[in-house]
């Protein structure tokens, strides 16, 4: 019997969830979603630099230097996201931060350097535009498992790889979405696109993840995220430098009461 | 002079600790305001434009890993007339980060509330009235304060070893008093003030309270002779702050009870925001803001307000466009006279660094006796252009 049990565990492990029946489309998209996440399950806390373009539809570009950083927490959490900006010199120092809710609203606070004040927004601000980029707030919150009900819709080439395409359905209030049509790629299980479906049922945007690297042996991140959006004829790219894992962030980093001094 | 002393003072301790590189930042500014009335008091100057510059710079840098950091930040406004010169030290100080933890010690800006047309709660910082009327502009408070901040939400405490008294701009110009301000004098001029603050977010709930015993932020003004002499009393003030964060809705309360300016009184303001994102498809977002104050202060002892039975309407728009473009509009309306205050506000970015912006102050219908009546006819749209660095 107890040799029975590791045999067990590595069958298991070595046939995840997506090769498993092919008709139950939510379990077997909820299990592509889980093994996308377990593979990026242990990095604890996460520090980049990222360069923000803004594009309209005529071409003018803007460009924002910000620090991103990251709290990972165990399960049904919720993430801890800060972002930080530098660039342009009237915007530094204006703080964003996140707290990730599963199943309710997200927690989200702006600190306004002038005037050292902590706000908190409204969460339907989500739908609204992340500092004037095509990526809303509920873009840049965390996608913790429990926020969608899935689908599997089946599998397609995306350039060079092919891709799991996953249809993820909030499951949250206010959100700016009916779908998003996620693709993972199969050999890696990393989101490669993002089709955005607005709640008309519409195509809204679309999010390309290029460039992944591998940190630590197992921690894949894009260099390139670049968001379309069909509608207005703008685009962003964030373009990530190098990320730092596990430098010891904490809950109390990530908490209102540090806003103020953080630099 | 003291300013001077503080900042050699702030010279040695930058040569102390041995930095590497400080960062420096800040903004420089050239304001026109433009009046579009003569004065209401008889035999001032019709003077219908002021031209002004500000220069505001940050000067900071870490040390222990960025355990410890110094930031200096200088103000100075300086203009051929409009009475409004002044040299401010908004930032002089030294903080001290521990885990979960930190102490400040020196000049610093300290922002308490959630109300968008009154600061109520918000007491350790001086105006700055020489900058704007709004409240939002303040002078550096002197004060030494330790926070602990976690799963229990924030708590610190402040001690305000220094006064800043309000500066008003210089008699006979646009938007000063009725009479020249005389010297100051106070209740208790070497008390040392102190506050504590509590505050938390619970799911949606943001509730924070307060403390503050210390000298008056806001003065009374007593004629004497021909001056008003402004007299700062010792107060104690218990504020709470709560706002209330569901979908589309923050609801917002500010309250607070105080002593010491004639009978204890209350006054409190309390609203809503109302945000539609993407308002008609254009990815603009639209915002709506209605709150309404009430203060039962002392007509005759305590410091005038003019929120005394008075409700704020506006509007902020948001384009979301690459030049951050944004409009703010409101008015304040006095439920007991035909008294009101309208305020635009709209700014655009121009290039990476540079800001344009528009302020418009408008006031109507103030009787005599209303503390806007010496003012009624300075309404002004003033144009900003700020580059930052």
């Amino acid at each position: 019997m107890t040799r029975l049990i590791p045999l067990l565990l590595l069958t298991l492990l070595a046939a995840p969830a997506p090769s498993l029946g092919a008709s139950d489309g939510p379990a077997r998209g909820l299990a592509i979603v889980q093994e996308s996440e377990r593979r990026d399950t242990g990095w604890r806390d996460s520090t980049v630099a990222v360069t923000m373009i803004l594009q309209d539809r005529r071409g003018q570009k803007r460009e924002r230097q910000l620090r991103l950083s990251m709290l990972e927490k165990p399960g049904n959490a919720g993430d801890r996201t800060l972002t930080i900006f530098d660039s342009p010199p009237d915007l530094a120092g204006t703080l964003f931060l996140s707290h990730a809710v599963v199943g309710g609203d997200d927690n989200l606070w702006l600190y306004l350097p002038s005037l050292k004040r902590v706000k908190r927004i409204s969460s339907s601000n989500k739908t609204g535009a992340f500092f004037g980029s095509e990526f809303s707030y509920e873009d840049i919150s965390a996608p913790e498992i429990g926020k969608f009900t899935y689908d599997y819709v089946g599998q397609k080439p995306c350039g060079r790889l092919t891709c799991f395409v996953v249809e993820r359905f909030p499951a949250y209030r206010n959100s700016g979405y009916s779908k998003l049509v996620t693709w993972f790629d199969t050999q890696e299980y990393r989101p490669q696109r993002i089709d955005y479906i607005d709640r008309g049922g519409q195509f809204l945007k679309v999010l390309t993840l290029s460039g992944y690297k591998r940190y630590s042996g197992k921690f894949w991140r894009p260099q390139t995220l670049t968001m379309s959006n069909n509608k207005t004829g703008k685009t962003t790219v964030l373009r990530y430098g190098t990320y730092r894992f596990a430098t010891g962030l904490n809950d109390a980093y990530f908490s209102q009461g540090n806003l103020r001094n953080i630099r | 002079m003291k300013a001077a002393a503080c900042l050699a003072g702030i010279a040695l301790l930058w040569a102390g600790p041995g930095m590497a590189e400080p960062s420096v930042s800040g903004s420089v500014e050239a304001e026109l305001r433009l009046f579009s009335q003569s004065p209401a008091v008889p035999g001032r100057p019709d003077s219908r434009l002021q031209f002004s510059g500000a220069i505001e710079a940050t000067l900071s840098d870490d040390w222990n890993g960025g355990a410890d950091r110094i930031v200096v930040t200088p103000f100075l406004r300086f203009g051929r007339d409009g009475g409004r010169d002044h040299v401010d030290l908004r930032e002089a100080y030294w903080l001290h980060q521990g885990d979960g933890w930190s102490l400040t010690a020196g000049i610093d800006k300290v922002f308490w509330g959630v109300t968008e047309s009154r600061h109520l709660v918000d007491i350790i910082n001086q105006d700055d009235a020489l900058e704007d009327i709004d409240g939002e502009d303040k002078l550096g408070q002197p004060m030494v304060s330790l926070s602990f901040y976690g799963g229990y939400g924030t708590f610190s405490l402040y001690v305000l070893p220094w006064f800043r008294e309000r500066e008003f701009v210089d008699f006979g110009e646009r938007l000063s008093g009725p009479a020249p301000i005389g010297q100051a004098r106070f209740e208790a001029p070497d008390r040392i003030g102190y506050a504590l603050r509590w505050s938390r977010s619970v799911g949606g709930l943001d509730i924070g309270l307060s403390y503050f015993n210390g000298t008056s932020r806001e003065p009374l003004l007593i004629p004497t002779g021909a001056v008003l002499v402004p007299y700062y009393s010792q107060i104690r003030q218990g504020g709470v702050d709560l706002q209330l964060t569901s979908g589309d809705w923050l609801w917002k309360l500010e309250a607070i009870r105080r002593s010491g300016q004639g009978p204890a009184f209350w006054a409190a303001t309390a609203g809503f925001e109302w945000t539609n994102p993407g308002v008609a498809g254009t990815g603009a977002d639209l915002g709506l803001i209605a709150e309404y104050s009430r203060d039962r202060r002392d007509p005759v002892l305590a410091p005038p307000t003019i929120y005394d039975d008075d409700l704020f309407l506006g509007a902020r728009l948001g384009l979301n466009d690459i030049n951050d473009t944004s409009l703010l509009a409101g008015a304040l309306f006095d439920r007991g006279s035909d008294a009101r205050v309208v305020l635009l506000e709209g700014q655009r970015r121009m290039g990476e660094n540079w800001l344009l912006s528009v302020e418009g102050r408008f006031f109507e219908g103030a009787a005599a006796g209303d503390p806007l009546a010496t003012i009624q006819n300075d309404d002004f749209l003033s144009v900003r252009l700020k580059r930052s660095f």
